[in-house]
């Protein structure tokens, strides 16, 4: 499957979107561990903004930085939303009301809690009735989520806006479920090259497990490993530095073979 | 959309375990819901198959036994569904079969148990809990594809109570991509304290059995099940009995309210003539609209709205909520493979439990079953979030 990334946003520690994220990436700047303080989501209505915690608001920054660098409006494009562990605040503190005597739960923690909540939150801000899918597939939604969105990119034959998204769960799932760090990327994929193309994506899928050794420096690939959102970051290597070759993305099961070429 | 065909298909819910006790129970209109009485919540009704507890995973790794597992794979050992697959394993390979499966909270009962039981000093939960094969949503594709055998690529889709509806149109994209020639799509969701609390909490809950469309409808029953259909290309598999077949979609979102629909409904307008125009139909053509129809007072004036808005009064519409409860997550499929029972058996059941249908209602809803040829069948699916599905099957 052949897709042009029109639109890259990349939120991190010490990654504070595309244009500082890409110097670092690279090598123009070193890395500076740092909390991840995402723009409040602006899109969004007063109540809303309220209502929404952290995980939505970064998957909202994530999805304007890329949607604005392609140049698409936000309300027409379709998006493929992923995140493996998906509001973890929100299913904590409901988790540990359940278990409190009289188990009552928050009607707006409820509604949030549903996976597809900032899928929603995104609809919701730019009005668009333009359809999200919501994906949670366990250390693997950067590679299923890439691969999900670029074949409903190819066949839909239309822009799909790609943001995989994660953190840190607190309480007690998170002592077994363990994500380092907040991290989040996403990508505007189009069918065809424009003027606004960053870079060409060829992306196959072998059903055996294949390695590569990675290309990251130290510091960075400790980031990768972090969190599953982070499995983009050898990509966004790529695309940072328009440097042609092949990022190998462990899946279920197998391997994705992303060939980037630069525009 | 060039149709899709439907080879293999089952279906669990609290009317029965398998395609044969769901038509019986359609048809004679016996409802599965009883009163709630789970994890010590007694509040309304619940569709439950209270076999689901004390099911023993067959063929995979215990650590993947959780009440939404055994729901699929009571599911995969129904309708010869397991025999089918392996069948087109044969013919395709085993990685040439996907798995798109929707759930809204997937294994989610077993950290509500493992909260009930953490470490008083250190805070961590019990060592049996298994995070990653029960709570988290990625369980059900795992656990499903070694049940069966596969090793195609895997997909969770969790868009609330649209997941398993939704999951056909991943599915698709997967398999008109070339990434696949088969995929086992569907879902499963399970009753848990989350979502019986959860829809209370915000006074979704009916006190009586859910009766969608009813004047006085006053929210659902919650319910649990399975489903799967084994999909492929038309023609490809030579020995493939086609069960029936998909030949349209629409998905949209409301971009509206978290837990609301739109009144003016404009998102489901938007997938279900989507839905028509992939078809290649006009509003004619079909023969019976199966609604969403949770029973809450907001969901069902919306559709009532929105399908009046397409199709008027002329064709005849239901929700089979009353028979199963809302099943979240796992209604799209289980509502797809109802349609392709009725399809099959030539009937189209009128709404259980309604005393009057709400009088400001526009919709041609029926209230008892109607025998007759049954081609063409859309069927509605709308989640929190704001997210709609419409899909529309064809018998063969």
């Amino acid at each position: 499957m052949q897709v042009v990334v029109q639109g890259v946003s990349v939120w991190g520690p010490g990654l504070s979107g595309w244009l500082h994220a890409a110097r670092i990436l690279r090598g123009q700047e070193d890395w500076v561990s740092a909390p991840v303080q995402v723009p409040p989501a602006a899109c969004l209505p007063a109540n809303e903004r309220r209502r929404c915690g952290p995980l939505t608001r970064l998957a909202i920054a994530l999805a304007e930085e890329a949607c604005a660098q392609a140049g698409v409006k936000a309300a027409d494009i379709r998006g493929v939303f992923a995140s493996s562990n998906g509001d973890g605040a929100v299913v904590d503190s409901i988790l540990t009301a359940l278990s409190t005597p009289g188990g009552e739960v928050s009607p707006t923690q409820f509604h949030n809690s549903v996976h597809n909540a900032s899928a929603g939150y995104w609809t919701i801000g730019h009005a668009s009735l333009a359809p999200v899918v919501a994906l949670g597939c366990y250390d693997w939604s950067f590679a299923q989520g890439l691969l999900k969105a670029a074949a409903e990119c190819v066949v839909e034959n239309t822009p799909v806006l790609f943001v995989a998204y994660d953190m840190p769960i607190p309480g007690p799932i998170g002592k077994v479920r363990i994500t380092q760090n907040t991290f989040g990327c996403a990508f505007v994929l189009a069918p065809q090259a424009t003027q606004h193309g960053l870079c060409m994506l060829d992306i196959t899928h072998a059903p055996e497990a294949m390695v590569q050794e990675t290309a990251l420096p130290p510091h960075l690939a400790e980031l990768a490993r972090g969190n599953p959102a982070a499995g983009g970051l050898e990509l966004l290597q790529k695309i940072a530095c328009g440097q042609k070759g092949t990022v190998y993305l462990a899946c279920q099961p197998g391997t994705i073979l992303v060939e980037v070429t630069p525009c | 959309m060039k149709p899709l065909a439907i080879t293999a298909g089952t279906v669990l819910s609290a009317i029965g375990q398998g395609l044969a006790a769901t038509e019986n129970a359609l048809l004679s209109r016996r409802s599965g819901l009883t009163p709630c009485d789970f994890a010590g919540i007694t509040t309304g009704y619940v569709g439950c198959v209270p076999q689901a507890g004390a099911h023993v995973l067959e063929g995979a790794a215990p650590g993947f036994t959780c009440r939404n597992n055994q729901l699929a794979d009571m599911a995969c050992a129904q309708d010869g569904f397991a025999q089918t697959v392996q069948n087109a394993c044969q013919f395709y390979g085993a990685h040439r079969i996907a798995v798109v499966l929707g759930t809204s909270t997937s294994g989610i009962l077993s950290a509500e148990d493992a909260y009930e039981a953490l470490d008083p000093v250190t805070g961590f939960p019990p060592k049996e809990f298994d995070q990653a094969h029960t709570q988290d949503l990625f369980s059900l594709p795992r656990f499903v594809a070694a049940r069966l055998g596969l090793e195609g690529p895997l997909l969770s889709v969790s868009n609330a109570c649209a997941s398993s509806s939704r999951a056909f149109v991943d599915a698709r994209h997967w398999l008109e991509a070339g990434l696949c020639d088969a995929v086992v799509v569907g879902g499963a969701d399970s009753l848990c304290r989350m979502t019986l609390r959860g829809f209370a909490a915000l006074g979704l809950v009916s006190a009586e059995p859910t009766c969608p469309c009813d004047g006085q409808r006053a929210g659902i029953s919650v319910g649990e099940g399975a489903g799967f259909v084994l999909l492929e290309r038309e023609g490809e598999r030579p020995d493939a009995a086609v069960m029936g077949r998909w030949v349209g979609y629409g998905v949209s979102s409301d971009g509206h309210h978290m837990s609301s629909p739109d009144p003016l409904a404009r998102g489901a307008v938007a997938a279900m003539r989507q839905a028509l125009e992939r078809a290649g139909l006009d509003t004619a053509q079909l023969d019976y609209i199966n609604l969403h129809g949770t029973g809450t007072v907001v969901n069902d004036a919306m559709e009532d709205h929105a399908v009046h808005a397409l199709f008027g009064r002329n064709v005849p519409c239901s929700s089979t909520k009353g028979w199963t409860g809302h099943t979240l997550g796992a209604s799209g499929i289980i509502e797809a493979m109802f349609a392709l029972v009725m399809m099959r058996a030539g009937f189209a059941p009128g709404c259980l439990n309604v005393r009057q249908i709400d009088p400001t209602f526009r919709s041609h809803v029926l209230t008892e079953t109607l025998h007759r040829p049954v081609r063409r069948v859309m069927s509605n699916a709308f989640g929190f979030g704001g997210t709609n599905c419409s899909l529309i099957f064809e018998s063969v």
